[in-house]
């Protein structure tokens, strides 16, 4: 194990959207599986331009619902059948339809906070401080610059070939990120 | 030469000549380096006034009890139940802006649906403290909350009342998370356009620390577009249970299948009429006519005109439904409310409910703003006489006519009516100038797509 490279990344900045996502594509097809593209906007086709395929938001969303649901029902269930059973004329105590509204409200309650909550945990936010924020420029990736890191810890990294790659694209500057 | 960063084309919903940065300019600015104006200053002194009395109010109603308002068997709901039905309708357009346009593509959203989910977040605030306020003893509120107790107690799962407290806070908290993610992205744009660093720390805390990477994105996007699949049942089951609380009652005026979908439309209805009466000045005293354009405004009547038509539909069948049933204190609730006591309410109402809304259907009335300010403020107060009379009317006048009484209200119904709008509008007042009140990201992505 070699030491640790005291940069985080090379940096190249661009004007437009569309220079950003074909730099993404080009090191992803360089190998690159670490590259991370910033855009000011959600550009469509550039999380899969560096190789993000799916995520698991969805299923776990679904997930939550359904234990939201769950405990929704089986809470008044067990309130209006084993903990507190109330007859009023013979009435059926596990009177299923009338459960149905919390039951509802309780799944779709339970699946936005699991959406959220996912959302946050898979990004890895809250991280307030990251080598990235430091970068000449970066201010502008919330304004209207598109920023491509090609991190050091790559493993397809090669100092020489990744300028080489940022430069062969065309950015508006070129820079390193300290670790 | 390599290409430029887009600059926008006029496409009715945006106007032309912005860039990604001079959106994000004026956006931010606006929060960031826009000086405080005295016509700010005047509302929010004037309504920060009205707050005031509206806290010293609900003081003294605590101290009090419900008496000092003009309640009283038959009508035990009075205008607090009627604020609370008009304050969650109002709430509905904001999630439905956010979360039903955005499912259907509808490009005419992105510019109003921050500001709109606000104004369901204060609206839907003001309303859920209008059931505690009418607590007899408002020290037991949480025991509208399921937990174990040793008084082995639970809620009646039964009640429409219950099903109104889940929904309510649903409701609330997930319009709450659907506003705060949306505006991550422009938090962190705040966080790196503020100069001061108080600024630059409070944003940035708020921001989480959003630096906006690809993958970040594309996370955000999903669980924003989960958030809205959910939401949009959720809009629809939250005043459908608000009208159970009426509709599974006996009452003659209550006791109607049609209450559901006729609330939901009602609400939709208060709810755009509510974003035309913010949207309108607030554009031209931000001076963001090229976001919020005429095409918005027009759009938003034709909602207002369509949800307009459900709810007369919705008048004519109540009246319809009472004598093709032949119930007899159906018949007799329905003439009342035409020639009873409140009566001049039920028809101030029908004039602003249906009668003015019919300008809609000229497109000159639709693009002329001053006509739809006013208009809107119309159908806000014909909405507020339908909860009334929903509520007073019906109560007033059920079935043995020895139970029939009138409802008078007293000063303090009318302090918390309008204490609750202060209160609304102040809060509304310093979103504006705390927040991006239009989502930055998705306007820049507007850019990009007109240009």
């Amino acid at each position: 194990m070699t030491a640790q490279d005291p940069r985080w990344a090379l940096m190249a900045e661009y004007e437009t959207a569309e220079a950003l996502v074909a730099a993404a594509q080009t090191a992803h097809d360089a190998g690159y599986r670490h590259a991370e593209a910033y855009a000011p906007y959600a550009i469509e086709g550039l999380a899969e331009a560096v190789g993000h395929r799916r995520s698991a938001i969805p299923a776990l969303t679904l997930a939550g619902g359904f234990a939201g649901g769950a405990i929704g029902y089986v809470m008044q269930w067990y309130a209006a059948v084993e903990s507190y059973p109330e007859e009023v004329g013979a009435r059926p105590l596990h009177s299923w339809p009338m459960f149905v509204p919390v039951t509802f409200e309780m799944t779709i309650l339970f699946a936005a906070f699991t959406a959220f909550f996912a959302v946050l945990l898979a990004n890895g936010l809250p991280r307030l401080a990251h080598p990235i924020f430091d970068a000449p420029d970066f201010d502008l990736a919330t304004r209207n610059r598109f920023f491509l890191c090609l991190r050091t810890d790559d493993p397809a990294f090669d100092e020489a070939k990744a300028i080489a790659l940022l430069d062969s694209t065309a950015p508006l500057r070129r820079a390193e990120v300290a670790r | 030469m390599p290409p430029t960063s887009p600059v926008s084309r006029d496409i009715g919903v945006l106007r032309a000549g912005w860039g990604y940065a001079s959106v994000t300019d004026k956006i931010a600015g606006l929060v960031l380096t826009r000086p405080v104006r005295w016509p700010w200053l005047a509302a929010f002194l004037a309504t920060l006034a009205g707050t005031l009395v509206y806290l010293g109010a609900i003081t003294y109603l605590f101290i009090k009890g419900v008496g000092i308002w003009g309640i009283n068997i038959p009508v035990g709901w009075g205008f607090a139940i009627a604020n609370f039905v008009w304050w969650v309708g109002i709430g509905h357009a904001g999630t439905f802006i956010s979360a039903v346009l955005l499912l259907l593509r509808q490009r005419w959203r992105t510019s109003i649906n921050r500001f709109a989910e606000a104004m369901t977040l204060f609206a839907a605030g003001m309303a859920g403290l209008f059931p505690i306020l009418h607590l007899g003893r408002p020290w037991f509120a949480y025991w509208l909350a399921p937990y174990p107790n040793r008084m082995d107690l639970w809620p009646q799962w039964r009640s429409p009342l219950v099903w109104d407290v889940f929904a309510i806070s649903t409701y609330l908290l997930v319009s709450a998370l659907f506003w705060y993610l949306g505006m991550l992205p422009d938090l962190a744009t705040m966080r790196d356009r503020a100069q001061s660093r108080g600024k630059q720390v409070t944003y940035g805390l708020l921001a989480l620390g959003w630096r906006g990477e690809a993958r970040h994105w594309a996370r955000h996007e999903t669980a924003y577009l989960l958030l809205a699949g959910l939401a949009t049942p959720l809009v629809i089951s939250v005043h459908s249970v608000v009208a159970m609380d009426f509709a599974i009652g006996n009452t003659p005026g209550f006791h109607s299948t049609i209450f559901p979908p006729y609330f939901v439309a009602g609400a939709l209805f208060s709810g755009f009429a509510m974003v035309l009466t913010i949207a309108i000045p607030l554009r031209r005293a931000f001076d963001l006519k090229d976001f919020i354009t005429d095409v918005h405004l027009d759009h938003a009547a034709k909602v207002l005109l369509a949800t307009g038509s459900l709810v007369a539909y919705g008048y004519l069948v109540e009246n319809f439904m009472a004598f093709f049933s032949g119930d007899r204190f159906e018949i007799a609730m329905t003439v009342d409310r035409w020639t009873g006591a409140y009566a001049p309410v039920y028809w101030s109402m029908l004039a602003c409910n249906v009668l003015l809304p019919q300008v809609l259907w000229w497109r000159c009335a639709r693009r002329n703003t001053v006509l739809l300010f006013f208009l809107a403020i119309f159908i806000n107060m014909g909405m507020w006489m339908e909860r009334f009379t929903i509520v007073v009317q019906s109560t007033h006048h059920d079935f043995m006519p020895s139970a029939w009484g009138l409802f008078i209200p007293t000063r303090w119904d009318w302090i918390f009516l309008f204490g609750s709008i202060s209160m609304f509008a102040w809060l509304f007042l310093v979103f504006i100038r705390l927040l991006p009140t239009i989502s930055i990201s998705e306007m820049r992505e507007l850019v990009k797509e007109s240009a």
